[in-house]
């Protein structure tokens, strides 16, 4: 990405943080939270979202067996099936059947699959009057614009834009203003045009393949008035949408209202066995009673390939046809309920899964508009009902377009500082620095301070923004010349193996060993506190860093590296114990990727993040009047993966035995994950996400505490934010603390 | 009392109490006076399928697309009900019955008490064989709603409201008698 390309970006979205952040917030946090609230009514919702996946796995699998299925079934009930290649295709077979049906108007329910065909447009080239009846919808038809979140496509309009954009569209005699009026004006037009409507288009969340039945999740009633009013109607929908049976439905239709909005099960769950027993509304027949017709109905099945059995062939987007189009991936999203769908979005599809989609149905180029704004903080696997590794997907994608790129010039320049396993030189120059941090905090620490120095200069910094993009305002990270490794090399453990409970291996991570080295010897004070002996090996940086950037590579020769210098320490029975939760998080997730499955098993239950060690030791009997007990009151950030991971409960936990007095954040993500802060692309959005955590940390309530934070990015996020100093609990915990009480 | 022990109807009702949907109950005796202290006239309806029940004669139930325009109140049976989500589910009969639930600003469904199932399993295992066999249904909770214009709105295209009337019919009444409920 040029200059000129990442202050573009920057535009767009500090025009977006400006203009449409504020609805965009208020509508996905308070999604977010309904999430939260909704699924804990659910004691059994870890095993539907198990279900859930099991289902939509074996779907898939089954893919082609089931189309022929659904289509036998549909033609048997007097429907009619088509299964279009893509988007042309399908539209083709639309503007045929309106035009046999001589349409002049189809009403629409919402339907995300027919924004990726752009139906609207093709038909109204053909002179139909096409009219979307979904309120939200509707708004974005009358103001010409896409949707910016796939279940509640206006979100980013406030009541007061919509009633500015009905007042002057429509002029009616007494201006709307409520949420009320708007909502029964809209009713009342669009109640008409459905009336008078030759054609029923809907979308299907799900379809059966046993009874030919199509499930319609919705709220307003228009989909079932779309359905059943005109004589003809049509269905389009993925081919991913078919699952075998009726009872299959069953997890679903408890987890895809609450994974969205937060509401336990929608107003409507329709299900439509097509053509349906319900008589037609006939305006040109009023008189006729219901029961006295003889309607004969018209159904069209129009199921859409558009690239999704390519995607089956492929290992790594396959996983993305399981979406069911809840939108928790988004609502759960720190930077989408800061910008929405208008930038974390390609040509049709939105948010965190929108990266699988638009690869797969638009291509690349589209995916590669917002891919970046994923910064794998992974909130949205555990709100995925259907347990999507989004951020892998994310990853992979990255990795695609890395090695699609176009190979710069002054790449030649750069293969020496930036050293990797990646094939070609054609990644962006950014990734390749930020993905390659770990040889520049090498080079960083030997050269300390003089790199610092050189760091902090005003030109060097100008040229360090123009060239690769780091933000100027954005302080960086001071080295230090002896590293965490160095320094225990020369200390040795105060614990001897001998007299030691325990053994253990601190992971010397990239960023405790040259930068923040004062929260690697605070952790070992506290392990040997608890009467365990510890040791520092040098060990490679873990590949978050290359992975975050969407170097597979790299990252997969990181991870053998990590294992071959730990596994003789795991044989022999120590415990490996490591400080920054994204490397964790490689070591219990990402690596089941990239080790074989045998090496994965072993790192992963071998490691522990440091506090979940902690509470260990002391739930086995450790004596906790060797911590620190008489630390001030703190405000605790969990780290974003740590979170996923479920880990922060233990450092909860720690805190709470001992006696501490903490006021935790909620929010799900500091923002500056890892990077993402770093680049001027984005640092704004990255203040932005982070200003909703310095709120937290900002009342009266808070000011005054001692910042915690178990991650180091959001450490350096909330010192930046708040200019206070953030500590790792480690460093609270520390009997030698030099924290104030 | 513990949810456990609770009955399904006593559950289904709390379901609706936190939606705040009315719910009244009444038996075949009291049915049409029941009825006539819930509805807005003009009232359209489809046939009750159950025994010893009908609509009263001062519900319209032959209904036109101009008397569903007209009317008020629409009043159709529930095949069923699911008493963990306050849900009503709502046949699509050829007389009508999907419109008739749908246009009016009051939707009254009426449910049998021994129809009422506890949970979304229950229910799915109805439909199954109900679906398979070619019918169409709503599974409906609470009235139409919207919150795409700035805040939470009742009857975007559907009612805005629902009261729903369970019928204790014999058998429940029998079952009640014993301490039995459905599992």
């Amino acid at each position: 990405m040029s200059k000129t390309d990442r202050e573009t970006k920057a535009d767009h979205i500090r025009h977006l943080l400006e203009t449409e952040g504020p609805a965009v917030e208020a509508n996905t946090m308070g999604f977010n939270q309904g999430r939260y609230d909704s699924v804990a009514d659910l004691e059994d919702y870890e095993e539907l979202k198990d279900e859930a996946r099991t289902i939509k796995e074996g779907a898939i699998e089954r893919l082609p067996e089931l189309i022929d299925a659904v289509t036998e079934t549909v033609e048997e009930n007097g429907g009619t099936v088509y299964l279009a290649e893509d988007a042309a295709d399908a539209n083709r077979y639309i503007r045929e059947v309106a035009s046999e049906n001589d349409a002049e108007r189809l009403v629409k329910s919402k339907s995300m699959t027919s924004e990726e065909l752009e139906v609207n447009e093709a038909l109204e080239r053909e002179g139909v009057d096409v009219v979307e009846t979904d309120l939200g919808e509707w708004v974005l038809q009358v103001a010409d614009e896409a949707p910016s979140h796939i279940v509640a496509p206006a979100i980013h309009k406030s009541r007061e834009e919509i009633a500015r954009l009905f007042n002057s569209q429509f002029d009616p005699g007494e201006p709307l203003e409520t949420a009320e009026e708007l909502t029964m004006f809209a009713r009342e037009r669009l109640g008409e045009q459905i009336a008078e409507a030759d054609i029923g288009m809907t979308g299907a969340n799900f379809i059966t393949a046993d009874s030919g039945s199509l499930m319609l999740v919705t709220s307003e009633g228009n989909a079932r008035k779309t359905a059943v009013v005109p004589d003809t109607h049509i269905a389009v929908a993925g081919v991913e949408k078919i699952v075998p049976t009726v009872e299959d439905l069953a997890p679903f239709i408890e987890l895809i209202g609450r994974s969205g909005t937060g509401q336990d099960i929608t107003s409507y769950v329709s299900l439509l066995t097509p053509p349906v027993d319900s008589p037609i509304v006939d305006p040109d027949d009023p008189e006729t009673p219901f029961a006295d017709r003889e309607d004969d109905r018209e159904f069209h099945l129009v199921l859409i390939d558009n690239g999704r059995m390519t995607m089956r062939e492929d290992d790594q987007l396959r996983e993305t046809l399981y979406c069911i189009r809840c939108s928790a991936c988004a609502n759960t999203c720190a930077n989408f309920q800061s910008v929405g769908g208008h930038a974390f979005g390609g040509e049709t599809y939105t948010g965190g899964i929108a990266t699988g989609w638009e690869a797969g149905v638009h291509g690349y180029d589209s995916a590669a508009e917002f891919n970046d704004l994923c910064t794998g903080c992974s909130r949205c696997v555990e709100a995925c009902p259907v347990k999507i590794d989004i951020p892998w997907i994310n990853t992979v994608v990255r990795d695609r377009l890395n090695r699609g790129g176009e190979a710069s010039r002054f790449d030649f320049l750069y293969d020496e500082l930036v050293p990797d396993e990646e094939a070609t030189g054609a990644i962006d120059r950014q990734k390749r620095l930020f993905g390659n941090y770990e040889t520049l905090a090498k080079l960083g620490s030997a050269t300390a301070p003089v790199s610092n120095l050189i760091g902090g200069l005003g030109p060097v910094r100008s040229l360090a923004e123009r060239f690769v993009g780091i933000d100027s305002r954005r302080p960086l990270p001071t080295f230090q010349r002896e590293t965490l490794v160095d320094w225990f090399d020369a200390r040795g453990p105060n614990v001897a193996a001998a007299d030691a409970d325990r053994e253990v291996v601190l992971y010397p991570d990239t960023y405790t060993n040259y930068v923040d080295v004062d929260r690697g010897k605070a952790a070992v004070r506290v392990l040997e506190a608890l009467s365990v002996h510890v040791q520092i090996p040098s060990v490679p940086g873990s590949g978050r860093a290359p992975l975050s950037q969407g170097m597979i590579d790299t990252a997969d020769a990181k991870a053998s590296r990590v294992y071959a210098a730990l596994a003789e320490h795991i044989d022999a029975g120590r415990d490996i114990v490591v400080i920054e939760p994204s490397d964790l998080a490689m070591f219990r997730n990402e690596y089941e990727k990239l080790l074989p499955e045998r090496s994965f098993e072993r790192l992963r239950n071998s490691s522990y993040e440091v506090l979940e060690y902690v509470y260990g030791c002391l739930e086995n009997g450790a004596d906790p009047a060797a911590l620190r007990t008489d630390g001030p009151p703190i405000a605790y950030h969990a780290h974003c993966q740590q979170r996923t991971l479920g880990l922060d409960r233990y450092t909860r936990a720690v805190f709470d035995d001992l006696g501490y007095d903490v006021l935790e954040s909620d929010v799900e993500c500091c923002g500056m994950a890892g990077s993402f802060g770093y680049k001027s692309q984005y640092y704004e959005l990255s203040m932005d996400v982070g200003d909703r955590l310095a709120e937290q940390f900002s009342t009266s309530e808070a000011r005054d505490r001692l910042v915690v934070a178990s991650g180091t990015s959001c450490g350096d996020q909330l010192e930046d934010l708040l200019a206070r100093e953030a500590s790792h609990p480690v460093e609270a915990l520390d009997p030698n603390s030099p924290l104030a009480r | 009392m513990s949810v456990e022990t609770a009955t399904d109807g006593d559950r289904f009702e709390a379901a609706l109490e936190n939606l705040e949907v009315p719910v009244t109950a009444t038996d075949p005796a009291t049915f049409d006076s029941t009825l006539e202290s819930i509805v807005d006239q003009p009232v359209v309806g489809t046939p009750l399928p159950f025994e010893r029940v009908s609509l009263p004669d001062w519900v319209d139930d032959e209904p036109t697309p101009a008397t569903l325009e007209t009317a008020a109140t629409g009043v159709t049976a529930a095949s069923f009900a699911i008493a963990d989500y306050g849900s009503v589910v709502l046949p699509s009969t050829p007389e009508g019955a999907e419109q008739v639930s749908l246009f009016c600003d009051l939707h009254v469904p009426v449910v049998r008490a021994s129809d009422i199932v506890p949970d979304m399993p229950s229910a799915i295992e109805r439909l199954g064989p109900m679906l398979r066999d070619g019918a169409s249904a709503i599974i409906a909770t609470g009235p139409s709603a919207t919150a795409d214009m700035g805040a939470l709105v009742k009857g975007a295209h559907g009612p805005k409201d629902v009261h729903v009337v369970v019928l204790e019919d014999d058998e429940a009444l029998e079952r009640d008698e014993t301490g039995e409920h459905d599992e």
